[in-house]
């Protein structure tokens, strides 16, 4: 069983071999269409139209979904390897090892924004944007620009304790969990962390920065604290709803998932940090 | 474009947010707009379409004004388009900007606030701000039609 890790508690071994596996997909040509499918839906989810990846309800069951895709191919190429995540409330500094150059590499130069080192540096060789809405083909990072801070630990317990999962108008107007843990409405986390990383991690091809999946994992595992927090809520709407992915209705673009087969992570993988007194049936893997 | 003769009527560049903040304070003071240029106005480097005018860029029922204008060396220009973009019109709230004749992508939130594809999870107030807060993210790189390989 998968076992999701916080990126601050990985070894050099699996540092180095999450870079590896990132290094192979990207060289394969496997990486880049999940950045293409990430921008298609930013891109295509509007507020008053059809929305699943984003600005709706499916924000979270989507996201889930997409960052086990990804990983199962990470582990196409290393069976090894789990998505660690960011705890963005207790690293929030370019400071932390999660930019040094054994594993992201760290903020770009100010000139253009250019990353200089770690493996993802366009000088490294093996990390050419390709899937890219400007002429630039470097990764690119500002991290804390503009003196931008991340989201504070306390910030996220409030989102935390918000009972209700998801509200009409079910967009990005929304008063609830999912939209506040988005971030378009209140104290804003998801989408204040893309802001704070800069460069393709602040525009609809974000996933061309590795940081990525680290935060994604990070907002998926903040769904699985809200859960075991507020047992008695469920994912809304539970019925169908126009333009919006309903409990039971299938997920574009792989048709065949509803959000009702993604609302218990355990069936995939277990974070670090899950216990045997998280929700029923679940048995905690041998470390 | 067909705002030239509209933009020459327009007269000198005044500080665009300034303005836009008299006509609209709520809105103006409610998020993030980036300043307007600063000292000799970069267009008069640039002179082959001499033009520097704004647009009024009034927020209100009908939605923003055109603009057009100089930004950071960087023409950019907006104007109200009649839902005919792609992915279905509404996702641009009527709306389209360009940077030196390029599109921006660019949408509206329900709460009136705009994004664009360069700066994706960032509320900005109008779609002048949006081409102006990718113009300063652009650092001179030109926007492109999406790149897949």
């Amino acid at each position: 069983m998968t076992v999701r890790k916080n990126q601050a508690t990985l070894t050099a071994e699996e540092k180095g071999r999450f870079v590896a596996a990132l290094l192979e997909l990207k060289r394969t040509g496997k990486y880049d269409p999940f950045v293409h499918t990430h921008n298609e839906f930013i891109m295509s989810d509007t507020d008053y139209g059809d929305r699943v990846g984003h600005r709706s309800p499916s924000f979270l069951p989507w996201h889930r979904r997409f960052l086990l895709e990804f990983e199962q191919a990470l582990q196409a190429v290393d069976p090894d390897v789990a998505l660690p995540y960011w705890d963005w409330t207790a690293d929030r500094t370019p400071a932390s090892s999660l930019w040094a150059p054994d594993f992201l590499g760290g903020t770009g130069r100010s000139r253009d924004g250019r990353v200089l080192d770690g493996p993802f540096a366009r000088s490294a060789g093996g990390w050419t944007i390709g899937v890219r809405v400007d002429g630039r083909d470097f990764l690119r990072r500002s991290l804390g620009g503009g003196g931008r801070s991340l989201p504070t630990r306390a910030e996220v317990d409030t989102v935390l304790a918000m009972e209700t999962y998801d509200a009409p108008p079910w967009n990005s107007a929304s008063d609830g969990f999912r939209n506040h843990l988005e971030g378009w409405r209140g104290i804003n986390l998801h989408n204040r962390v893309h802001v704070w990383v800069g460069g393709q991690m602040a525009t609809g091809v974000s996933p061309n920065d590795p940081v990525f999946w680290l935060h994604h994992a990070f907002v998926d595992k903040l769904w699985a604290e809200w859960q075991a927090r507020h047992p008695r809520s469920t994912y809304l709407p539970t019925g169908p709803t126009r333009n919006v992915v309903d409990l039971n209705k299938p997920m574009r673009p792989w048709n065949d998932v509803t959000p009702a087969d993604l609302l218990d992570h355990t069936r995939f993988y277990t974070f670090d940090t899950d216990t045997d007194a998280a929700p029923a049936d679940r048995t905690r893997p041998a470390a | 474009m067909s705002s030239i003769s509209r933009r020459a009527a327009l007269g000198a560049a005044v500080g665009a947010a300034a303005g836009l903040a008299a006509a609209a304070p709520a809105l103006a003071t409610a998020l993030t707009d980036q300043p307007g240029p600063v000292g000799e106005p970069d267009w008069e480097l640039h002179g082959a379409g001499g033009g520097h005018g704004h647009g009024t860029g009034i927020p209100g029922s009908a939605g923003p004004g055109p603009f057009d204008e100089v930004y950071e060396g960087r023409r950019i220009q907006g104007r109200p388009t009649n839902g005919g973009g792609h992915h279905g019109g509404g996702a641009h709230g009527g709306y389209t900007v360009h940077i030196d004749g390029r599109e921006l992508h660019l949408m509206r939130n329900a709460d009136g606030t705009w994004i664009s594809v360069i700066n994706h999870y960032e509320q900005l107030h109008s779609p002048r701000a949006a081409a102006r807060t990718a113009v300063l993210e652009l650092q001179g790189a030109p926007l492109v039609p999406l790149v897949t390989t």
